[in-house]
């Protein structure tokens, strides 16, 4: 009798989970904080299902053919116009979510999405160089440790092949602006960076390994991936490229055609609790833009060299915007000329 | 009466024969319309896509063009707007292809004689080496070409080896080479070589080769005129099993060689994701699929014409 009760219970509580509800989050891999999640199921009793994606543009042409089933998606700054544009985007106002006074005033008015009408930040960050000190003790703070490589790197080089961010870093090493489209300049960049790679061993992700056992000295990467790195092997700095280096925020949006809406907003005010934010930035380690969240943090956050950008070099870091689609399209070539 | 009887035992073959072929028909039918839908639906998309226009931010715009297909020859320069070759292109589809190429021809020098050596086993025991070449299936290719990286990364086996043994006094430089990606290749696609192989050798009749033998055939000249010919069969589906899957491959290729030069699986890949070209990426993709099909057609021609010759 205990058996089939049992069993009867058990029946009921499967058919229970069917009927509770749902969230489908589109992210990028290895960038949720698995605690994260638990805690919000905790305390929503929402049933969290996650899918990764690699690259901005996967996300998109993913979303874009329909039939995906997600509902909430996590787009670079530079993507969210577009998302926005593409009419993906549902604007749940974000701004008159209940948490939102927690969100760092500097974030709120931003180009890409003007007073927060549609997007969450998640985690923010720049893109710039990493070199393992005890094969060169030379300035760090320039992208000529992998445009022009100083003799001692030579050949153990590693740039992430993201066309958008390596770009922007050629082009300001250049003298110009991100997204230009000055034929002069890229004129410039073009050859420096054919020059450049001759130097290069690698154009591949996730090296965090192969930088913390040395096959790779120099290169260029994340912040909060070169905090890992220096987390397994102590030699490994970040330097902020004094001619330039890119700002970047990934930020939490609902689809339009969501089958979970509430349930989508929910998590949107959920992000932007400081408790919560700090369980992001402890996963992946980068920065979020809640206000608050400090306090929340592992120690080492607020001291890491690759998280605190020194004063003199803040001014160096910039967003760049969405690139005009011709532009983009001779970007395009350059990087297959490069490639090729 | 006589007439009728010597015209209907005829008559009944061939309907027997007609339901025969019916019954044939409506068995393969799952399968044909299968590959109809699979092969054919989204080749047919892909035709169409090729000579459209890309839109802004990826997909096409049903506007026709012939950019995307003259783009994979010809381009405006960059810089000056003049018209010249796609050179980009034509070499990295030169890489894939001469890749393949060596692929191809190392799995075949390595995978004969395993083949033979299986197939010359007491029966019992050809069954156990079987299963061992299929062993590497059971796991995902990205985990054992990452394996692969242990072996030939600057402190990894191979070195640590020949570093304890004084053969050399410093790593050798493995990873992101051209030897890597040939390495890790011919681990990769050496069954889809040995198996085809081994169905051949299999059927061999030994008795033939030891006729060879007894006409004074050398153990070269009884390789090269009576084995080969024999085994042509499973060595040809070999090397189309090989050849194919390497022109398109790409995990092995960016995770071995650094991913510093594009290989024609990438640049397809690239058209589609950050360039936001899909036509010229679906003009791309049919291109390779006619170079690999016109490959095909002329290696299946000249070597049956060698069989007839022999």
């Amino acid at each position: 009798m205990r058996h089939v009760l049992a069993a009867a219970s058990a029946l009921a509580l499967m058919a229970g989970g069917a009927y509770a509800k749902e969230l489908n989050i589109y992210n990028w891999g290895n960038y949720t904080n698995p605690k994260l999640i638990e805690k919000f199921e905790a305390e929503t009793g929402i049933k969290v299902t996650i899918t990764d994606y690699d690259s901005n543009d996967t996300a998109l042409a993913k979303v874009k053919a329909g039939g995906h089933g997600f509902d909430i998606v996590v787009p670079t700054h530079t993507y969210v116009p577009i998302w926005i544009s593409e009419g993906l985007l549902a604007e749940t106002r974000p701004d008159q979510m209940e948490n939102f006074k927690n969100m760092d005033a500097k974030w709120v008015d931003v180009d890409w999405d003007p007073g927060r009408h549609y997007t969450v930040p998640w985690q923010w960050g720049t893109t710039g160089v990493v070199v393992n000190t005890k094969y060169y003790s030379g300035d760090i703070n320039t992208s000529a440790i992998f445009l022009d490589p100083p003799e001692e790197l030579r050949g153990k080089i590693n740039v992430v092949p993201e066309m958008g961010d390596v770009m922007v870093m050629a082009i300001m090493y250049a003298g110009g602006e991100p997204c230009t489209d000055d034929k002069e300049v890229l004129k410039k960049v073009h050859e420096t960076l054919l020059n450049a790679k001759q130097h290069w061993l690698g154009m591949d992700y996730g090296n965090l390994e192969k930088f913390a056992k040395e096959d790779l000295w120099a290169g260029v990467n994340w912040n909060g991936s070169t905090f890992r790195m220096r987390l397994q092997n102590e030699a490994i700095a970040y330097g902020y490229p004094k001619e330039g280096y890119p700002l970047w925020m990934d930020s939490v949006a609902v689809l339009k055609d969501a089958n979970n809406m509430d349930e989508a907003k929910a998590f949107q005010n959920f992000v932007m609790d400081p408790e919560n934010a700090a369980l992001i930035s402890e996963f992946a380690r980068y920065a979020n833009g809640i206000s608050g969240s400090e306090a929340f943090m592992p120690e080492d956050m607020m001291t890491a060299p690759e998280i605190v950008i020194p004063e003199e070099l803040k001014a160096a870091g910039k967003f760049n915007g969405t690139c005009a689609p011709e532009t983009q399209a001779l970007y395009t070539r350059i990087w297959t000329d490069l490639q090729k | 009466m006589s007439e009728q009887a010597a015209y209907r035992p005829g008559e009944l073959e061939a309907e027997a024969q007609a339901a025969d072929n019916r019954s044939r028909w409506m068995l393969a039918l799952p399968a044909v319309v299968i590959i109809t839908l699979a092969a054919a639906g989204p080749l047919m998309v892909m035709v169409v896509y090729s000579f459209l226009t890309p839109g802004d931010y990826g997909n096409v715009v049903w506007k026709f063009s012939l950019e995307g297909w003259m783009n994979t020859l010809v381009q405006r320069d960059i810089f000056d707007d003049t018209l010249i070759w796609a050179d980009a292109h034509l070499s990295i589809f030169w890489r894939s292809f001469s890749l393949s190429l060596i692929t191809t021809v190392l799995t075949l020098i390595f995978g004969v004689p395993t083949a033979w050596f299986i197939a010359t086993q007491p029966p019992g025991k050809r069954e156990f080496w079987l299963f061992l070449i299929t062993v590497p299936f059971w796991t995902n290719l990205l985990v054992r070409t990452i394996a692969i990286q242990e072996l030939l990364r600057s402190e990894g086996v191979i070195n640590l080896v020949l570093l304890k043994l004084g053969i050399i006094d410093a790593p050798i430089q493995m990873m992101f080479t051209n030897f890597a990606i040939g390495f890790g290749m011919t681990y990769v696609y050496l069954p889809l070589m040995v198996l085809p192989v081994y169905a051949a050798v299999d059927k061999l009749d030994f008795r033939l080769v030891e006729a060879a033998h007894d006409l004074y055939a050398g153990r070269w000249t009884a390789f090269r005129r009576v084995i080969l010919p024999l085994i042509k069969p499973g060595i040809i589906a070999g090397s189309i099993l090989v050849f194919i899957p390497s022109l398109g491959a790409y995990v092995t290729p960016r995770v071995l060689g650094g991913g510093k030069n594009l290989m024609f699986g990438n640049l397809i890949e690239l058209q589609f994701g950050q360039g936001r070209n899909w036509p010229l990426g679906a003009a791309l993709s049919l291109m390779l699929m006619a170079a690999v099909m016109i490959a095909l057609m002329w290696y299946v021609r000249v070597t049956s014409r060698e069989q007839s010759d022999g």
